[in-house]
């Protein structure tokens, strides 16, 4: 599948990889250089791929709050969540974006992987007064990121950005909203699919410069921010990958609610943990074997070369007891160990 | 794409610069434009012994990491110390700076099987 902005991806020049079935740039500069912009001062990324439902009805809050971990009914108009899909077990099966657009509509952005399952999965729960839309294939979407994105805005949308994170702007059948997987400043912006190739020229004449899936990777892995089908997994709870303030456990019922309300009464068994190399190593790759103690305990769910800190970072679940900041751990490459670090997330702080 | 005609190549992207019974192996200008940024490289122990077509080095860009297989058999008798501690200089300079391992060459004949500049030319549509 491709988005409304393959071609424009080719004239940028970038390197198109295959991802969950998209084709998709992996790169256009280099890793490296478009990780240094989104940090120093602005990116543009295609997330077009990202799946749109639109929620609807009188039902509509308390039917998301029925299925989803975070509390919809408590959110603002004109505001937006993370929150999380849950199965029975408290496995996670995707992690979204509410954004609530009046008292009755929201609107729902999924992992593109996981569209016609999450969908089929919203659908087979579906409650009266509720009406449910996949309108994935309608939107592009955009994420603008860094700290000029703010400049970037007001020449896009004539008026200021908000400070304040998760705030959404709605204009005709445009959202965006003060969101972002970089932990930069910055925005994302939802556009019929006919608009994306002029808004992505406009980002371009603003200033923002493209960023491929490889810098959006390093930069999300750098802030500790999990990606579904990595980090996240139907196995693993969101209270094991620390993410429980997105979890509402006194929300009536949920689904997998009684499995978290278990796992955190029993002591949640293996926590999700950033991990810092502490020597010179090879770059650190998901699925790598990490020990402790002379015993191989779990592996790597992601890991990278930390462009930022020039160190490699990752992220594992280690047993609650091995999961605090400082825990020493050795990660495997090629057979040979290097020594690592359990550090406070993320791993990435900004310099004031 | 610059292909040197002083060197012969490998189907698998090295290049080796052959003087006596000496090698010099690095990878090619367009290996390295495949890899993109290089931030990882280690060259073989001085002493190795490599067969032709066997691992001898393992860079790594950002996204992914590639093995280095030696074009010719023989023993590593020099390391570049300097790419492992800017391994950018495969990326920057691929012929040159950025060479990885030297090797002495125990079957000299091998090298009639690898590619020459307009050979690998072809294979890479330069």
């Amino acid at each position: 599948m491709r988005t409304p902005l393959f071609d424009a991806h080719l004239a940028a020049g970038g390197r198109i990889v295959d991802f969950a079935g998209w084709e998709m740039p992996v790169q256009y500069s280099g890793i490296l250089d478009e990780h240094r912009a989104v940090r120093e001062s602005a990116g543009v990324f295609d997330v077009s791929h990202m799946g749109e439902f639109f929620v609807g009805g009188p039902g509509a809050a308390a039917w998301l709050d029925s299925l989803l971990t975070n509390n919809a009914a408590a959110l603002a108009i004109g505001a937006a969540q993370y929150s999380l899909m849950l199965n029975e077990r408290g496995g996670v099966i995707d992690d979204l974006i509410v954004y609530r657009l009046g008292a009755d509509h929201f609107l729902l952005v999924v992992n593109a992987s996981m569209i016609e399952e999450d969908a089929a999965w919203l659908c087979a729960r579906m409650a009266g007064g509720v009406e449910f839309e996949n309108a994935s294939a309608e939107f592009g979407a955009l994420a603008v990121q860094g700290p000029a994105a703010g400049r970037i805005f007001e020449k896009l949308f004539g008026r200021e950005m908000p400070a304040e994170r998760n705030r959404v702007l709605q204009l005709g059948e445009n959202f965006v909203v003060t969101t972002g997987y970089t932990g930069e400043a910055g925005f994302e912006w939802i556009m019929p699919a006919g608009e994306a190739a002029s808004a992505w020229r406009r980002c371009l004449d603003a200033g923002a410069k493209p960023c491929g899936l490889g810098a959006r990777d390093t930069l999300r892995l750098e802030m500790c921010y999990p990606l579904n089908g990595s980090d996240l997994s139907p196995d693993r709870t969101p209270l094991e990958a620390g993410l429980g303030v997105f979890v509402d456990l006194g929300k009536p019922d949920f689904v997998g609610k009684a499995a978290l309300v278990a796992q955190k009464a029993a002591g949640v068994p293996t926590r999700l943990c950033a991990l810092r190399v502490t020597e010179k190593a090879p770059p650190i790759r998901p699925h790598y074997p990490v020990w402790i103690g002379g015993n191989p305990v779990t592996e790597t769910t992601s890991g990278a070369l930390s462009p930022s800190l020039g160190d490699g970072i990752a992220l594992a679940y280690l047993p609650a007891e091995f999961s605090k900041p400082g825990q020493e751990v050795e990660i495997e490459v090629r057979g040979r160990r290097f020594r690592a670090c359990v550090r406070k997330k993320p791993l990435y702080q900004k310099q004031t | 794409m610059n292909v040197p005609e002083n060197l012969r190549y490998a189907e698998s992207h090295e290049w080796i610069l052959v003087e006596g019974d000496t090698g010099t192996v690095g990878i090619t200008d367009h290996a390295q434009a495949e890899l993109t940024d290089i931030v990882f490289a280690e060259p073989p122990p001085v002493g190795k012994k490599l067969v032709a077509g066997e691992v001898a080095a393992v860079v790594e860009s950002v996204k992914a990491a590639s093995d280095i297989y030696s074009p010719v058999s023989g023993e590593v008798i020099g390391r570049n110390e300097a790419v492992e501690a800017d391994p950018a200089l495969l990326n920057t300079d691929p012929f040159g700076t950025g060479w990885i391992y030297k090797i002495r060459l125990s079957n000299p004949g091998e090298v009639e099987a690898l590619k020459d500049p307009a050979a690998y030319r072809a294979q890479i549509g330069a």
